[in-house]
């Protein structure tokens, strides 16, 4: 088992509703979000090319956050997925500085908080609230060791990337091109 | 041109626009930190050497400093943590990959021996000491404990020699450990924020001595310090020169950015080169107040620590 959440960015309009859905399912405080949209424009005019696209935590294979945590609050469960104990968790900051994606934040109560890829819906067997409230549908998310999953099956059938690469860190959310 | 911007309007804080997570206690721990290594790695190398009475400073006199450092940056760190009941949380595990779980543990073991290292001597160094304060009359115990600590000195200076080390290099690792910091991520940092700390060492040292051979021979051992210091920031460099696209950027900050004055004026020239000639002025037999040099040194330190803390966080991949 290993979760990954595939994006299409062509069909992406960069409504946030994502944004809301997190925020609203997980109870995220006020000015704070475990995912975000960004805009990228790239190119020189007339020739300009529009990415948007719906980012959060990378649940990485190779997670900084993970091995720089002194207390191991921020740990890996089954399917990859990174979390944090909030009753271990120090707020020391370091794995706020480890994340090339900057996707953690110090919550107003102290501890470290990030995307969990909405843990405790998985294990009712219910989508991430991002994927299920995207109206174009260009959110996927799924099973990469079965070869046969939405997922891996989009990944084998289109171009795609993903952050960061050069930071080694291994990420599992997938940007089709 | 490529232009990436928050449509969602991401606005966390202490992260966005740039991160904000250590503030000046993480600075001012990693400086007082490096000097207590500085200062009880001389003092236990001294002692081992069987030099205690030549230069008593290093040895005696200034472990009063280590205690009363590392109890302050101790408590800056804890003032930095964001959910401190949960401190404790840090000495019911060791994890070997993080560099602050190290720390963490090196502390545990350094700090009550810089106290009993300087409790053993204090008899030596205030002889007054007993009869003022009550304490030592009502606690029969304590005279037993300083002559255990005494007798087993040597032991101590034994372990200190190791765990002074990775005290002093630790504060670096634990900024080059962070491959999403650019500037941070640089393998020389481990080594250069050790022999800062063993630099600053001396020159405390020499600040608080009043013999002249012993200010001659830290004079003599920071000269040295001073000069690999100087040639591992060159090392530093080279190494962002030849690195990747995010080095070269984060570089920028030190080489030609916002920080160009405050390195290179304040931390190489003021810190480091002005002191280095100084003291050299001093060894080839001129008279040079060598509290300028010393104090310039401490001084340069704690400036570079705020640097590299402050400048690396504003490097980062994305956005």
């Amino acid at each position: 088992m290993r979760y990954a959440m595939v994006i299409d960015t062509l069909k992406c309009v960069g409504c946030s509703d994502c944004v809301v859905a997190c925020q609203t399912e997980n109870d995220v405080p006020i000015g704070y979000c475990r995912d975000w949209i960004t805009e990228t424009v790239s190119g020189t005019y007339p020739n300009l090319d529009l990415e948007l696209k719906s980012e959060r935590c990378n649940h990485c294979d190779n997670a900084p956050c993970v091995r720089c945590c002194p207390t191991g609050a921020s740990h890996i469960v089954d399917g990859g997925i990174v979390l944090v104990t909030p009753e271990e968790c120090i707020g020391c900051g370091a794995c706020i500085e480890s994340c090339p994606y900057d996707a953690r934040y110090q919550h107003p109560d102290g501890y470290v908080d990030k995307c969990t890829f909405c843990h405790h819906r998985l294990e009712k067997g219910q989508l991430p609230a991002c994927v299920s409230v995207c109206p174009t549908k260009c959110m996927y998310f799924g099973d990469l060791d079965n070869p046969n999953s939405e997922v891996s099956q989009l990944l084998k059938n289109r171009k795609y990337k993903t952050l960061a690469p050069e930071a080694g860190t291994d990420p599992h959310v997938f940007y089709l091109t | 041109m490529q232009e990436e911007l928050f449509t969602s309007g991401r606005h966390i804080p202490h992260i966005d626009p740039s991160l904000e997570i250590w503030h000046w206690p993480i600075s001012l721990y990693l400086f007082l930190g490096g000097l207590s290594a500085g200062l009880l790695f001389f003092a236990a190398l001294f002692y081992i050497l069987g030099k205690d009475k030549e230069y008593p400073t290093a040895v005696k006199i200034a472990s009063i400093v280590p205690p009363i450092a590392l109890s302050l940056g101790l408590l800056a760190l804890v003032y930095d943590l964001t959910h401190k009941l949960y401190t404790w949380q840090l000495y019911m595990t060791f994890r070997i990959e993080s560099p602050m779980s190290w720390g963490a543990w090196v502390l545990l073991i350094v700090t009550p021996l810089s106290f009993l290292w300087t409790f053993s001597y204090y008899r030596e160094i205030y002889p007054r000491l007993e009869q003022k304060l009550q304490v030592f009359k009502k606690f029969k115990f304590l005279t037993n404990v300083e002559k255990f600590v005494q007798e087993n000195r040597i032991y101590m200076a034994y372990v200190l020699i190791p765990l002074t080390l990775v005290l002093g290099i630790y504060t670096g690792i634990l900024l080059s450990a962070f491959n999403a910091r650019p500037l941070w991520n640089n393998a020389i940092l481990g080594p250069l924020f050790l022999v800062s700390g063993l630099s600053t060492g001396a020159a405390a040292i020499i600040l608080l001595s009043k013999n002249k051979k012993e200010k001659h021979m830290f004079g003599k051992i920071d000269l040295v310090l001073i000069i690999i210091e100087l040639a591992l920031i060159v090392h530093m460099i080279m190494g962002y020169y030849a690195g990747s696209q995010v080095q070269l950027e984060a570089m920028q900050l030190l080489v030609g950015g916002e920080f160009t004055l405050i390195f290179f004026g304040f931390v190489v020239i003021l810190g480091l080169i002005i002191p280095a000639i100084l003291e050299l002025i001093e060894l080839i037999g001129y008279k040079v107040p060598s509290m300028v040099p010393a104090l310039l040194v401490l001084l340069g330190g704690l400036i570079f620590r705020f640097v590299m803390v402050e400048a690396g966080q504003l490097t980062r991949f994305l956005y």
